[in-house]
């Protein structure tokens, strides 16, 4: 039969197919319904919190931080209660990372501030003296992308039906109509921080990508 | 596989492949170096503003090593062989010296689009597929093309059996074609929301849990169908090739190849152990990596036992050398990565340097020396002039394997310290550390595999200026040879 195969290349990548095919099928999509079950009382990410979530992208977070708490002692006493599929059901696409050269940041707004991230941000040794973290100064003047996270919200509404409120819609008048509460969100962290660049940026109505990220990571409980 | 006199090979396409992976691998691994360097002093995060910290560059990193220099490699390779097992020229079709030429444009323009948007900080922050919508587009092209010109070959072959290097740059193609197109399922925000927002933007189709799923039978099988299957490809290739030695066993590389097939695509949740994945599903992961150790050692132990009785060559031809190292790196990684995917050792070693230190035996050690070792096979034939210098080719060995041996080492040393820290208790049952103090412990380490990072991008930095020395003003060849490469 091999022999054959080797003189009929057409069969041959059927056959090499069907087998690479065959794990997917099996060991993927018996649960994909079942996995994608939100926990009770779920919110979706704010416009705001997911503009901060693009940030954590952007500037790939994910390279040093974990977003998942295995079911150990030594985890559940670090970082808080163990992970659950259904907290991940709004995460698009999922954010677990792979390494942690940096700690688990899962339940980080259970124990982290808005000041502590800024003063942790701009200079990570000043909160931590042995990090190793570069800073990220430029977050505090780049202005965060709030339109993209706003077509994010009404993509994963309108394709995924992720519950966003009737005001979040496909149009630029929506948008405009939108995007003060976007600012009323931003001012609150912003009157938690004391970086007076970042102030006077969000009272000019501009969001610095500082504010959407903590925003963001103040979220994740 | 004898050579065949009448007929001449173009080798126009392997040669324009055999430019960007010389290119894209020095990038890549000087990147590579930077990044490492960077863990052990931070200062040398400050170098380039906001494009210089290791978030930013280290998506770029791997994905310059993998498309640039690997896949490069990988088409450089095939466009070289896959005539001569065929016994077919590029020359002889028009359409298809065509095809080869604009998969090699579209995908040069590819490659820069990726390095920019990267650099801009455009990801989808998916590993090893970072690459957003529009550029996933164009990669489904190039892609399309290479598929064109393998069976477009086939389709005029003259040797009508398919040799064993073919079989894995099929099973390349079709593997990478799957994962690649299920796991960038995205759908673009700007086209969703009516024109909303930035165009490089977009959503996974798939959410949390499931996406981790997604992600990770493409993110091993990534490391299957680019770092594993072709180079394997290569070394059923070349090492005959450069040592005049038949295949050891038909058999045993039928084992391998089916088994390798069947069993890799399963073990990819053996990155989701003690995750929110369901656990049969990590069990079968972590139970098929350990039965991955088969197929992969099948054609490790074919391609050593191929030198059977000739192992006076290892001391003769540097190249020999090469490969021969290269199938036992392929060994150990393929021994490692089972060992990590057992659960109760992936409670430690998860999450630690010990992964990265794995990921670079086996791609330091198997893949950059298979495609290296490829490279210089190639170009005498290609070029028609003998190797420049076998002394720098001997001296680059030595300096790599070093660099690896130092890599790998520091790294378990590094990870395993690291886990056992993370769960350490005192009498009472309290955490021992903070988080920082792990982190503390691991410069000395973080600065071996620095200097192994220089080590390693030195002997590559040889390695190119050997080829160019090779194509450029190295001593012309009258006639092909045969088997073992000429060199001065």
């Amino acid at each position: 039969m091999f022999h054959w195969l080797e003189k009929n290349p057409f069969f041959f990548a059927v056959g090499v197919f069907i087998v690479i095919a065959f794990a997917g099928l099996i060991e993927i999509l018996p649960n994909f319904a079942e996995a994608s079950r939100p926990i009770a009382g779920l919110k979706p990410y704010t416009v705001l919190e997911l503009a901060g979530k693009n940030v954590y992208k952007k500037d790939t977070c994910i390279a040093c931080h974990s977003q998942l708490i295995r079911p150990f002692k030594s985890e559940t006493d670090r970082y808080g209660q163990v992970s659950l599929s259904g907290e991940y059901a709004y995460d698009r696409p999922f954010l677990w990372g792979s390494k942690r050269t940096g700690p688990d940041l899962h339940r980080v707004g259970n124990y982290r501030t808005t000041d502590w991230h800024e003063n942790h941000m701009w200079d990570p040794k000043s909160v931590v003296p042995q990090s190793i973290m570069p800073a990220y100064k430029h977050m505090f003047t780049n202005i965060a992308d709030i339109e993209t996270a706003y077509a994010e919200a009404v993509t994963v509404k309108n394709i995924f039906a992720t519950p966003y409120g009737d005001e979040i819609k496909g149009t630029k008048e929506a948008w405009e109509a939108y995007k003060p509460k976007v600012l009323e969100e931003a001012k609150l962290i912003a009157a938690d921080m004391k970086n007076q660049d970042v102030k006077d940026a969000v009272a000019k109505g501009e969001i610095p990508e500082i504010v959407a990220i903590i925003a963001y990571l103040n979220r994740l409980k | 596989m004898q050579s065949n006199a009448a007929l001449e090979y173009d080798y126009t396409v392997a040669k324009l492949f055999t430019y960007t992976a010389i290119l894209f691998g020095l990038i890549g691994m000087l990147i590579g170096t930077l990044i490492a360097s960077q863990m052990a002093f931070p200062e040398l995060n400050y170098l380039f503003g906001e494009y210089g910290t290791f978030s930013r560059l280290r998506p770029l990193h791997t994905n310059v090593v993998i498309f640039g220099f690997t896949v490069s490699g990988v088409f450089a390779t095939f466009y070289y062989l896959g005539q001569r097992v065929l016994k077919v020229s590029m020359a002889e079709s028009k359409f298809l010296m065509f095809i080869g030429k604009l998969q090699f444009v579209l995908y040069v323009i590819l490659a820069l689009g990726m390095v920019v948007s990267l650099l801009m900080g455009y990801s989808t922050s998916k590993e090893y597929a970072q690459m957003e919508w529009p550029l996933d587009l164009l990669t489904v092209v190039v892609w399309v093309l290479w598929g064109i010109s393998i069976f477009g070959l086939i389709g005029i072959r003259r040797e009508k059996s398919l040799y064993i290097s073919l079989w894995y740059y099929i099973a390349c193609f079709l593997g990478v074609a799957m994962l690649y197109l299920f796991n960038n399922m995205e759908v673009p925000t700007y086209l969703a929301s009516g024109g909303l927002g930035s165009i490089m933007h977009s959503v996974s189709m798939y959410s949390g849990t499931n996406d981790a799923l997604v992600q990770w039978w493409w993110g091993h099988n990534a490391v299957a169908f680019v770092f594993t299957v072709p180079i394997v490809a290569m070394i059923y290739y070349f090492l005959p090739k450069e040592s005049g030695q038949a295949i050891y066993s038909y058999k045993l590389s039928l084992l391998s190849f089916w088994g390798l097939m069947f069993v890799y695509l399963w073990a990819g949740s053996h990155h989701l152990l003690y995750s929110t994945v369901p656990d049969w599903m990590q069990t079968m992961g972590s139970v098929f990596s350990v039965v991955l150790i088969l197929p992969s050692w099948g054609s490790a132990i074919n391609m050593l036992l191929t030198m059977k009785g000739e192992w006076n060559q290892l001391t003769e031809n540097p190249l020999i050398k090469f490969m021969v190292l290269a199938s036992t790196f392929y060994m150990l990684s393929t021994l490692e990565g089972p060992i990590q995917a057992i659960k109760s050792v992936n409670a430690i070693a998860h999450f630690t340097d010990w992964i990265p230190g794995h990921v670079h035996d086996g791609v330091l050690g198997w893949v950059a020396f298979m495609i290296m070792s490829g490279l210089f096979h190639m170009a005498p034939r290609m070029y028609k002039r003998e190797i420049y210098s076998k002394k720098l080719m001997e001296a680059q060995f030595w300096i790599q394997t070093t660099a690896v041996v130092l890599y790998f080492t520091s790294m378990w040393i590094a990870g395993i310290t690291q886990g056992m820290m993370w769960r350490a208790v005192d009498e009472y049952g309290n955490l021992m550390y903070s988080f920082i103090d792990t982190v503390a412990v691991l410069h000395p380490y973080y600065a071996i595999r620095a200097l192994a990072g220089v080590l390693y991008v030195t002997g590559f930095v040889m390695f190119a200026y050997n080829m160019i020395k090779t194509m450029s003003s190295s001593r012309e060849l009258t006639e092909e040879p045969q088997f073992r490469s000429p060199m001065a």
